[in-house]
Order: C-alpha cells, then structure tokens, then sequence
C-alpha cells in the first residue's frame, strides 16, 4: 500500500466494528492459508520419513506407527538418482539463464541505448510474438530441434534444446529495454566523450547499474525451467541428461510410495528455499510481470 | 550490429521461424520418413472430422469455466484483502505463493496420492471426518475433471494474488481520502474506488487465464492421461497424441493453428466487447 493508507483509514482501524471483524478476517484467512499453502508441504515432509503403510492406512495420523524412517531420504537420493537429476536440473537452469541474460541485455542494449534505425522494426517483431500461443509452434519447434536450420544440427539429447528456445522471450526483452531506457542518457553520453567504445558502455556502465532487474530475469528464468515438464521430456529422451521433473513420474511407477514421496520432498526443498532466500526480489518480478502485460 | 546477433538468432531460429513453420505445415503431410506432401487443407478436414476433437474441445471448455469459477473469484478477494494488512502481508503472501513454486509435477504426483480414492485416502479421510464420502476423484468420468482443476487452481492462485496486489499499491490514497470525506463508509470505498481500479488487470487476468486454461496439458496427461472414457482428454494432449504418439506432425499442426485461431477470435472478441469498461 506504498506505505501510505489502503481503503481503511487509521480513524477505522480504532472502530471496533470494522476492527474486530478485521481481526477475526485476518486470523481466518492465515489459518486458510497455513493450511492450504503449507499444509501439503508439511504433510510432504513428514510422509517422506513415514513407513509406506502409515502413509496409506492413516494419511492424517502423526507417526500412527511410531517409527520414523529418516532412511527414505537416503535411499530416495541414491537409488532414486533423484541427486543425479537433480544435478541435471541445476546445469539446465542455469544455462537457461545464462542463454536468456545474454539475448535480453544485448538486445536491451541494442534497442534502448544504441537505437539504430531498424530497431523499431526488430521491436515490433519481438512484440508481436507475445501475441502469438505458444502452442503453434511446439511441433514445429521439436522438429526444428531436431534439425536445426542451415546447419542441420540435431539438437535432440544435448542441453542445448532446453538452454536456446526460452532464451527467445520477448517478456524478457521487454522488461530490460524498458529498464535500460530509464538510465539517464548523459552516462552513456559522458562515457563516450571519455573514449569508451559500444562494448565497454554496456560491459562496465549498463550491466551494473541494471544488476537488480537482471536478478528478477534469472530468477524467474531458474524457477521456470525447473518448472518446466513437456518440453524436457520431448528433447531429452537420454535418462542420463533428464531433469528431476522427467524423472519423477518414472521414478513413481516402479517405486514404493514412502521411497517416491522422499524424492518428492527433495524435489521440492531446492525451489522452495530459492523462493524463501530470494522472496522479495521474486514477487516483485511476479508483480512487474503483471504490469507489464497491462 | 554485434550486439543484436544473439536476439536475432534465438528469435529467427526459435520463435519466428517455428510460427511460420507450424503455418506451413498445417497444410503439408510430413512423418519424418515419407518425402514432404502438400495436401492442401486435408489436415484441417481430418482433424475437424475426428470426433476426438469435438470431445477434447469440449473438454478443454468445462475446464476452463470450471477453473474460472473456481479460481477467478479467490485471488481478487484475497489481495483486496492482504492489500489492507500492514507489515505482516509478506507472511501471507509467502504462504499463498507457496504452491506456485511448487513444480507442477511434485503437486500433480501428491495430489494424485491426496485424491486416493478408497475411504484411508487423503482428502476421503479429512471429509469423512465430517461425514462425506467417500468420493471416487480421478476414477469417475464426471469428478475427474473438477479435481484436476481443484489442483491446478490450488497451484495457480498465488500468482494472480501477487499481480492484484501489485495493482493495489498503485491506488492513490488521495482517493480513499477524498471518498472519506464525502462520507463514503469502508465497502463503499472498496466498491467505489478499489474494484474500480483493479478494473483493467481484472480484465487482463480473465483473458489471460482463459488462454491459460485453453493450453492444459501436464495435469491432465500425468493425472489421469485422459481419461476415464476421455473425460479429461483435452486440446493439447489431444496435438501431443497426434504429434509424439501418431507421427502424424501435419494433424498435430493443423489442430494447433485451429486452437491458436480460437484463441485469437477469442480476444478479439473480448476485448471489443470490454473496450467500454477496461479505461482506468
């Protein structure tokens, strides 16, 4: 509320008929959302050192049996891999970011400071492909991984196919040339005069000074490709190069319930302390996200 | 020139080049293997005649009003709320953010657990508690659907509460201000001046979730893989069917372009029919 007064006033703060049921609302809505938003992930966590049938017979009961299997984790991550996907999980988000962080500054840089004349063209054409669903292109963005135009690479079982396609976002773009354009232009004009070349301007004048929207593109970019299912699952058809995400519904099929819920635990613990660490940066990339698409 | 080299080369090879490609080849027949034949708009016929689609598109309809009945009306009413609350928000707003930073197929596989059906399951056994059920979830043709939105509305709401909230911090107290003095009590400010202002995002929001919703895939291809008897069977897993499990990449294509055209005259419409309202 910027600091400043919402449509409650102080004067009906001190009411008690708009304060007390204001107080009973905001108790009601954390227990709602205690128990809804928390609630599966505590439950996640103590299933995932329970005895298969604790789990099954008595979903609710805490430790019906008595035994805590801390071992679960252990063997979930050994014999599940679920370390060794994780592991792949972490090489493909942080070339997706890295993939995007290049294409987003350098065409920030092209289209806010350096503006040559068909930027406005380059501009629109970035724009125009939020306007088109990604599902037209899913066929035919498989079938151009798996032959990559002119040098007919196919890119199919390398990370490549899941570091390049999401690099190619025009939200991204967009949100760095609008941060770029708020950069007063005298720097760019003072570094000049001070004999700075193109290159030097971007790598020690806008790359610092543009360090916080920066974090908001990797981090959105991190939790999205961990997020991310289908498209991993098309390109990366070698176990050996698969996310956490591919692998889990395998993993689930052939093995026992308290085995596959410690694997979901550990699949889940990565992005939640990311979001818990990086909180404040990332809902204000969720909330810019929406300002942007209004 | 240096510098646009890697935004042009994603963008030509990976997004421009695909959407014009996924054109073209709605009206070619391609398998990998045959040489490339124009048929014309043969995919398009195929496609329109198969009556897997018309059950898929209906599918995909009912989820999405489902999800909007479902999933539009909480998150607004929540940050209207958190929008009121000083210092402690961020506490409510991490926990209902929670479940967005859930990977999907971590909550898809838990709560496929949570909607065992037999009476010991998880959501059977909270609701026997009070007297109900148990429910079949997943395993009957008419629940199988409204529980996958139950879960995708439970791992959605907290992105729509952050970007209503974000909305809120815009309002100008002066406003609030001005409605107090005019002697405007507290559900009338809200009426007056907080949904007002949320007027546009509101709109936006509904567009949004409806192409959203249009694109489901992963819940229901790891829930249920389309069924009982197809009653979760939607677009898209219908186009990964015809691509990935068919071969056949012109279907797949010309059912994408139909879906995506859909789409298109859906916002069209939309926003021609909302032009009067949408102006803050």
């Amino acid at each position: 509320m910027s600091g400043e007064r919402g449509a409650l006033s102080d004067a009906d703060r001190h009411l008690s008929r708009v304060r007390v049921p204001f107080v009973i609302g905001q108790v009601a809505v954390l227990i709602g959302l205690v128990v809804a938003g928390l609630g599966p992930l505590l439950w996640l966590l103590k299933a995932a050192i329970s005895p298969t049938q604790d789990s099954i017979r008595s979903p609710l009961a805490w430790f019906p049996s008595g035994q805590v299997q801390w071992g679960n984790l252990s063997t979930a991550w050994q014999q599940g891999h679920i370390g060794f996907y994780l592991g792949n999980t972490a090489i493909i988000a942080a070339g997706t970011a890295l993939a995007s962080l290049i294409v987003c500054t350098t065409a920030g840089y092209v289209l806010s400071v350096l503006r040559p004349r068909w930027g406005a063209v380059l501009s629109a054409g970035i724009l125009a492909t939020l306007f088109v669903p990604h599902i037209v292109s899913l066929v035919p963005l498989y079938l151009t991984v798996l032959k990559v135009p002119v040098v007919h690479a196919n890119l199919t079982n390398t990370f490549w196919a899941v570091w390049l396609p999401p690099a190619a976002s025009a939200f991204n773009v967009l949100v760095v040339k609008r941060f770029f354009e708020g950069i007063p232009r005298e720097y760019f004009e003072a570094a000049r005069i001070d004999g700075a070349g193109s290159i030097r301007v971007f790598t020690s004048l806008v790359l610092p000074l543009s360090r916080p929207i920066l974090g908001v593109v990797v981090l959105l970019s991190i939790i999205s490709s961990w997020k991310d299912y289908l498209w991993p699952l098309l390109v990366l058809t070698n176990p050996d190069l698969q996310p956490v995400s591919v692998a889990l519904p395998k993993i689930a099929k052939v093995t026992e319930l308290n085995i596959q819920l410690a694997g979901l635990f550990l699949a889940l613990l990565i992005p939640v302390l990311l979001f818990l660490v990086f909180q404040r940066a990332f809902l204000r990339g969720v909330g810019l996200s929406g300002g942007i698409k209004a | 020139m240096l510098f646009a080299l890697p935004v042009l080369l994603v963008f030509v090879v990976f997004s421009w080049g695909p959407i014009v490609k996924g054109l073209v080849m709605s009206v070619q027949q391609t398998n990998l293997v045959d040489p490339v034949k124009w048929v014309g708009l043969e995919n398009f016929r195929y496609v329109l005649t198969d009556p897997g689609v018309g059950q898929a598109a209906l599918n995909t309809v009912w989820f999405t009003l489902l999800a909007l009945l479902f999933g539009f009306p909480v998150p607004v009413l929540l940050a209207m709320f958190l929008s009121e609350l000083r210092g402690k928000s961020w506490l409510y707003t991490t926990l209902a953010y929670l479940p967005v930073i859930t990977p999907p197929v971590v909550a898809i596989l838990l709560w496929r657990f949570f909607y065992d059906p037999s009476p010991s399951g998880m959501f059977n056994s909270i609701l026997g508690t009070v007297g109900l059920g148990p429910y079949p979830w997943l395993d009957s043709p008419s629940s199988a659907m409204p529980s996958i939105v139950l879960e995708a509305t439970w791992a959605g709401a907290g992105n729509a509460v952050i970007i209503y909230l974000a909305a809120l911090t815009s309002v100008r107290a002066d406003l609030y201000e001005a409605a107090e003095l005019d002697g405007a009590g507290v559900v009338r400010r809200v009426w007056h001046v907080m949904l007002p202002h949320l007027r546009g995002v509101l709109l936006l929001m509904l567009l949004l979730q409806v192409i959203g919703t249009m694109q489901l895939f992963t819940e229901p291809l790891l829930f249920t893989g389309g069924g009982p008897q197809g009653s979760t069977m939607t677009i898209l897993l219908l186009i990964y069917n015809y691509a990935f499990v068919n071969g056949d990449y012109g279907a797949a294509t010309a059912l994408s372009v139909l879906l995506a055209l859909a789409l298109a005259v859906l916002s069209a419409v939309f926003q021609f029919a909302t032009r009067g309202w949408s102006t803050e």
